[in-house]
């Protein structure tokens, strides 16, 4: 079956060991975690998980459930990419000499919207932000002409376009229906 | 219950146990719980601990208490070792939704990480299988831990919970008040009924010429029996049970038609694919219970009512999921569906009631051969009991046999490892069943494999006078695996073939009662010497050694599909 890019995104309690309980429900059903960021929320206490996997609507669904039902987790959901606003960011490590004997960098910066995070003898750091295609087409060109020293990439932070509930009155909802207190 | 001056963890921890109504506890002592173990010294009229002789069988015990009482089981163990020992009986509870917490010891906060003596990753390990697991590190956690930790077992759908305690916490001294769990903010254990979903499924039910409900555990974990056979009994729906199940409906309720799954009856099994509307109450749709999903009830609308929400879709495509506590849906349904009289439906299991009967039980229960069945044994012995006693089971042939044959007037008179399949199940949850039922008979069947995984809990069994009716139905075999190899691998017995003890002289050694019978005319005689009071006993019957369950459906088969021998 046609497998999606699925962006899940788990809020959660900051207790210890989380993260162990979110990738074993994927351990289980041996799925590859693509993309993993984890933050504190704009809620004090509360994490927030933003990972990707490629799935089936229906694995999705129940693994998220699945993650949901943990005592811990707060809410999880899912969303496809055209339902997001989504970022990941790059750092690129060149050695300095390669480049300035490329001649000019003004292209190359307009291009990819460059940004120039260190510069010294040594070498230079350029950083990215973009979407997965966007940093790996800035990577395979530096490659390509000037050699990459070191690479890395972020895991993807994602924004809903939908109107959502939000999560403070979620909390609110839950505890004044349930909450005895 | 406040107290004034500063107490240990350890007696805090007691208390705490005591606010959540502990009034029994299975453990096993150990360096890194000794301090716990040493406050319980001074509760002994407060709670009865029961030395197991295994943390395995502490597992089991709590477990087999849990289903029978409906309440917490608790269990108390060491660190390491004890704690790995305890590892099945964890996993099984979370298979099979039973509520238990367990409380392993650990070394001081301060070795935490250094593999310190006896240190294991108890929360690492125990976190798949189990609802919550923790450690408490400082002694100011231990209230607000167990609160937690009895909340989250027995509500929604229960499951077990493990504490790991640091040995530290065990020592300090803190002030000591203890607040009950009510609440926990990421947690929702029930989720609240929906009445557009009760009218949705209400609406398919009647209109259904051919109902068929499906009863799960769930219906006993929600106390929902009398919720069920007003439900089933208003809309006139027959019904068949899980393995989980057993004994939610009485064997003569004339709606009950029987056991569904890969050991189950023909009429349930083959009218799954024949109904219109499927109502599973309360079961998850287990692989047994299924087969082949690409030919599961594909003809019928199905109802699921659930407390889980994650059961819903998870193996069969829900039409109508109902989510609730079974005793609040069933009771809103009820409600709502009409009267209805379905005879002609009805009528129609009775054919595969009497083909079952003749090709299989007929043999099964008044065997004409002279080797003894398994199934005659469990029917005269549940008979002898006027089928009101509770029935554990090991696993295996005997599961199976005993799931058919044993007959049930009361609800929560079944216990057997079912999701997990464990061997060795069976003596220590007998045990926790009758402390937990003590005015009740416990019967267990075990085959001769199983009972000796768990056999050092005769030494339990002696110590603490449990009055349980062991019952070894011996083939020789690991049977139920045998039947495998003889119908699916050319009979090629490999490694299945068992020498035994003489099982009476290892009863005798522990001071138990005993008889062994191979001849059919000694069977009644020795049954009723066996339950002529309220003692421990072990009943050896030697039966046929070749002795098949049947009906069968084969792994990856239909229900359909269904094999009468
Ligand atoms: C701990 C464990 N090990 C292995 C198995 C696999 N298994 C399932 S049934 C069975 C045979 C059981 O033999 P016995 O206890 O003699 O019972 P019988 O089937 O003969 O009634 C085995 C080995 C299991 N379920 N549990």
């Amino acid at each position: 079956m046609e497998k999606t890019l699925y962006t899940l995104t788990v809020f959660s309690e900051n207790s210890v060991g989380l993260l162990g309980q979110i990738t074993i429900i994927f351990t289980r059903r041996g799925i590859n975690i693509e993309t993993l960021s984890v933050s504190p929320s704009a809620i004090k206490g509360i994490h927030k998980f933003t990972i990707t996997i490629y799935s089936t609507l229906d694995v999705v669904t129940k693994v998220v459930q699945q993650i949901d039902k943990r005592v811990d987790i707060l809410k999880a959901y899912f969303n496809t990419d055209d339902e997001l606003i989504f970022q990941e960011i790059a750092l690129y490590k060149i050695a300095t000499d390669k480049l300035l004997a490329k001649g000019s960098i003004e292209d190359l910066i307009r291009k990819y919207h460059i940004r120039i995070m260190e510069m010294n003898e040594n070498f230079v750091v350029f950083q990215k932000a973009g979407h997965y295609e966007e940093t790996q087409q800035l990577f395979s060109e530096l490659s390509e002409t000037i050699g990459v020293l070191q690479f890395i990439r972020s895991g993807r932070v994602a924004i809903t376009k939908s109107k959502v509930e939000r999560l403070t009155d979620m909390l609110e909802g839950i505890q004044t229906k349930y909450g005895k207190k | 219950m406040e107290t004034k001056t500063k107490i240990s963890g350890a007696e805090a921890f007691i208390r705490s146990l005591l606010h959540e109504g502990v009034d029994t506890i299975f453990g096993y002592p150990g360096g890194a719980i000794m301090p716990v173990f040493d406050a319980l010294y001074d509760f002994d009229k407060h709670v009865n601990h029961i030395l197991t002789r295994h943390e395995q069988g502490a597992t089991h015990a709590a477990q087999g208490y849990a289903r029978v009482s409906g309440k917490v089981g608790v269990c108390l163990v060491t660190s390491g070792p004890a704690a790995t020992n305890a590892i099945t009986g964890i996993g099984d509870a979370m298979m099979d939704s039973t509520p238990m917490v367990v409380i392993t010891g650990q070394v001081g906060a301060a070795l935490l990480g250094s593999d310190a003596f006896q240190e294991i990753d108890v929360v690492g390990i125990t976190q798949p299988i189990t609802k919550w697991a923790y450690q408490i590190r400082k002694a100011e956690d231990i209230a607000w831990a167990v609160a937690r930790a009895f909340y989250i077992a027995r509500s929604g759908r229960p499951g077990p919970v493990v504490l790991d305690f640091a040995k530290n916490a065990q020592f300090e001294k803190i002030d000591f008040d203890y607040k009950p769990c009510t609440f926990i903010r990421s947690y929702i254990p029930i989720p609240e009924v929906n009445t557009d979903q009760i009218v949705a499924a209400a609406a398919l039910i009647n209109q259904a010429k051919k109902p068929f409900a499906l009863v799960g555990q769930g219906v006993i974990l929600a106390n929902a029996e009398q919720e069920l056979k007003a439900f089933l009994e208003k809309g006139n729906i027959p019904a068949a049970w899980t393995l989980l199940g057993s004994s939610a409906m009485s064997t003569d309720f004339t709606l009950n038609k029987g056991f569904l799954g890969m050991h189950g009856n023909v009429g349930p099994n083959l009218k799954t694919n024949e109904c219109d509307v499927l109502i599973a109450i309360g079961m998850r749709f287990d692989d047994r219970v299924t087969g082949d999903l690409s030919r599961y009830a594909k003809q019928a609308k199905i109802i699921h009512l659930d407390i889980d929400i994650s059961e819903i879709n998870k193996n069969v495509k829900v039409d109508a999921p109902v989510l609730g506590t079974a005793k609040e849906t069933l009771a809103a349904l009820t409600e709502k569906i009409n009267t209805a009289s379905h005879s002609d439906w009805i009528e129609s299991f009775k054919e595969y009631e009497e083909r079952e009967f003749e090709k299989v039980i007929q043999k099964e229960i008044h065997p004409t051969t002279a080797e003894i069945t398994m199934g005659e044994v469990i029917r005269k012995v549940s008979e002898a009991t006027n089928n009101e006693a509770i029935l554990v089971t090991d696993v295996g042939q005997n599961q199976m046999m005993a799931a058919r044959y044993f007959n049930y007037t009361k609800t929560r008179s079944m216990v057997t490892s079912g999701g997990l399949g464990t061997m060795g199940f069976g003596i220590p949850a007998a045990m926790g069943a009758k402390i937990g039922a003590p005015e009740r008979t416990v019967c267990m069947f075990a085959g001769d494999g199983g009972f000796q995984m768990t056999i050092q809990e005769l030494g339990t069994i002696m110590q603490e006078q449990i009055g349980v009716k062991m019952i070894i139905l011996n083939n020789h075999f690991l049977g139920m695996v045998r039947q495998w190899q003889e119908m699916f691998f050319e009979e090629r017995y490999s490694f299945t073939k068992m020498q035994n003890p003489d099982f009476i002289a290892i009863a005798k050694a522990y001071r138990i009662e005993g008889t062994e019978v191979s001849a059919r005319e000694n069977l009644d005689a020795a049954i009723a010497d066996m339950l002529k009071d309220d003692k421990p006993y072990l009943l050896v019957v030697n039966v046929e050694m070749k002795g098949m369950v049947f009906p069968m459906i084969p792994t990856g088969a239909s229900v359909s599909d269904i094999l009468l021998g």
